[in-house]
């Protein structure tokens, strides 16, 4: 604080030669804002190269501990040069000041470690993926053990917790589900359509937005939007709870966070993906229905006959078959990141952020596996 | 400083609240509240949970407003300022909240050096400097300087919550609960850093609590506050010696006993 509020004229200092020396006026309020620039002022001064140095204070009208810190270090980087400093004319109540700040100032250590040079943060990072992906594993194998558990006594199995889980992540996504897989249909089909109808191959457009939409985008469209949907969402509530040590709580009362908070997450999104994704599906063929009729001329019901011939089964089967596994990812990365939350509000929005990331990448990685292996079993 | 601040008197007070009242909804919380703080002391609200100490703070510091009366802080009025007018006063004064309220996203030093850089034009060094001074004065180690808030223990955590409070060198600071939540050690602690502050820097302190231990050991003058009023003002042995019955209620319930037996053998 300010010892004098009186006049604020700013902090100043004026270097004299004297004989043998020289003397240091300093002048002004020595207060927190009104040194700018007296650092950069001090460390231009060109100090004697010999001789006493006097600093003298008797102007000096302010003073609080920034201002007392100003001066103690330009006296000790003084003194640390081999120089005899002499402080002279300071008030009293400034003097107890800069006692007090000299005592604390011995304490106060050397501020930031070194930064890490950049192989050291490379390996950091990649054990910390390593690491990172080693936990989601351990993770997904403690889910496994749990639900086995559960499955061997279903009382144990949480319906309710399901059912509302059903209701968040399932029924309240069908609007954005629907309209996106809708829209998704039309540009398919607007764009299909001009190459097709340069062969005059216009009936084909049911081809391509059926199997295109049942095979691929519709069980990924569906995939990403839960991810960031409702994945994000677990991440955010069990890191929340994990930093205001809920979860803790749930331990010492006898309750497996795991079962709690895990399971129910992950069955019903494993229910409620599928369903997604046929719904999906239907708006997705609608709207290249839609965009087929208006764009080149193919009517509803010529649409749906050339449908039943080009899609089998088994196209629309490994669709829906790969979302069950994108539902397992997408649960168990939201709330893995949960977990890994600690501390902070930061630290929250952080794993939030790599849940919703690493859940795309891995169920994108996974889209690409089931790929492979779809046509190497010529399915 | 930009904006233009009327110089004070020498014992002009420095928090004046005037006939001020409260209410939410149909609960009244304060009813014609009137005290003031003078320059140079501890000054501490005291009263059971929920009696409107906190909210009484929060108004003075202007973060809630109040239905009516008056609070003036350095001599000038408070109430209705916006936060734009606000800030000169803001600047001039330092809050601890209960929780510390430290940035978790930074590290100590940071949230200390933070006030800094926003309202100084000092150089990255010297505003590091100051921010570790600003740390070592509330006695914390200076590996703590390093550390993000959620590494702290709650002792630390106050500490550093002070040293942010301190980081203008503030002429009134505000401290809201200041040892709620610390074991006796570390409370005693926190009391003695109080003192300290006070005798070495100059500071007027307006501080809300209810640990009776802090009372006797800091606080130059108390109100204590009950039933939306200010019960009784003075120093502890003039509250002691009061015969409302609230009052007596505070100060000789078991604990509070307990805590006038420690201050008198100490004396």
């Amino acid at each position: 604080m300010a010892l004098s509020r009186a006049s604020e004229s700013p902090a100043a200092v004026q270097l004299v030669p004297r004989e043998a020396g020289a003397e240091l006026r300093c002048a002004g309020a020595w207060v927190v804002h009104s040194i700018a620039g007296l650092e950069r002022r001090l460390d231009a001064i060109e100090w004697p190269a010999a001789g006493s140095l006097v600093i003298d204070a008797s102007a000096v009208d302010a003073m609080d501990t920034s201002g007392a810190w100003v001066l103690q270090r330009t006296v000790r980087a003084l003194r640390a040069r081999g120089r005899e400093v002499e402080l002279r004319g300071m008030r009293p109540a400034f003097e107890a000041l800069l006692q007090l700040v000299t005592e604390r100032s011995a304490a106060a250590a050397p501020a930031a470690p070194q930064a890490p040079g950049a192989l050291f943060r490379i390996g950091g990072a990649t054990v910390e993926a390593l690491r990172s992906a080693l936990g989601l594993v351990a993770f997904l194998g403690e889910a496994a053990l749990v639900l086995g558990r559960s499955l061997a006594q279903p009382r144990r199995i949480r319906w309710r917790a399901i059912l509302h889980n059903l209701q968040s992540a399932g029924y309240e996504a069908l609007p954005i589900t629907g309209l996106l897989s809708f829209l998704m249909g039309v540009v398919i089909a607007y764009q299909g359509a001009e190459q097709l109808a340069r062969f005059g191959a216009n009936i084909y457009i049911a081809d391509l937005v059926g199997l295109s939409m049942a095979r691929e985008l519709s069980p990924l469209l569906t995939a990403i939007i839960v991810a960031g949907r409702s994945g994000s969402a677990y991440a955010a509530q069990i890191g929340t709870m994990k930093v205001t040590e809920e979860i803790d709580a749930l331990r010492t009362i006898g309750v497996v966070p795991m079962e709690l908070l895990v399971l129910p997450k992950m069955l019903a999104l494993v229910i409620a993906l599928p369903l997604l994704t046929v719904y999906t599906d239907v708006m997705g063929v609608f709207g290249g229905m839609v965009m087929a009729s208006a764009q080149v001329g193919v009517g509803f019901g010529a649409f749906i006959d050339r449908l039943e011939h080009a899609m089998t089964l088994s196209s629309y089967l490994t669709g829906i078959g790969k979302t069950p596994v994108f539902a397992v990812i997408v649960a168990l990365v939201g709330c893995y990141q949960g977990f890994q939350a600690t501390g902070s509000a930061d630290s929250v929005g952080r794993q939030t952020t790599v849940s919703v990331v690493q859940s795309i990448f891995l169920v994108i990685v996974s889209d690409a596996l089931f790929s492979i292996a779809f046509s190497r079993f010529h399915l | 400083m930009s904006a233009p601040i009327e110089p004070m008197q020498g014992s002009a007070p420095m928090v004046e609240i005037r006939d001020l009242n409260t209410r939410f909804g149909a609960a009244v919380v304060h009813e014609n509240v009137s005290l003031a703080v003078r320059p140079g002391e501890i000054f501490a609200l005291v009263g059971a949970s929920g009696c409107g100490k906190s909210t009484l703070l929060r108004e003075t510091i202007v973060l809630q407003p109040p239905q009516s009366g008056s609070i003036r802080v350095f001599g000038l009025e408070v109430i209705g300022l916006s936060d734009r007018d606000a800030l000169p006063l803001r600047r001039r004064w330092g809050v601890m909240f209960e929780r510390g309220a430290l940035f978790s996203s930074l590290t100590v030093l940071e949230n200390v050096g933070m006030v800094l850089r926003e309202h100084t034009q000092l150089g990255e060094r010297l505003i590091d400097e100051i921010a570790a001074l600003k740390v070592a004065l509330t006695g914390l180690p200076p590996d703590a300087c390093a550390k993000y808030p959620s590494e702290l223990s709650g002792g630390m955590r106050k500490r550093a919550a002070l040293a942010r409070a301190l980081a203008l060198d503030p002429e009134l600071l505000f401290l809201d609960e200041p040892t709620a939540g610390l074991d006796p050690l570390s409370a005693s602690g926190i009391d003695v850093l109080i003192r300290h502050l006070k005798e070495s820097l100059g500071l007027t302190i307006m501080l809300v609590t209810h640990d009776l231990d802090l009372l006797w050991r800091t606080a130059d003058r108390v109100a204590v506050m009950g039933e939306s009023r200010i019960l009784g003002i003075g120093t502890m042995e003039e509250l002691s010696r009061s015969e409302h019955p609230l009052i007596r209620e505070y100060f000789y319930g078991p604990r509070g006993r307990a805590a006038r037996e420690q201050a008198w053998k100490r004396k």
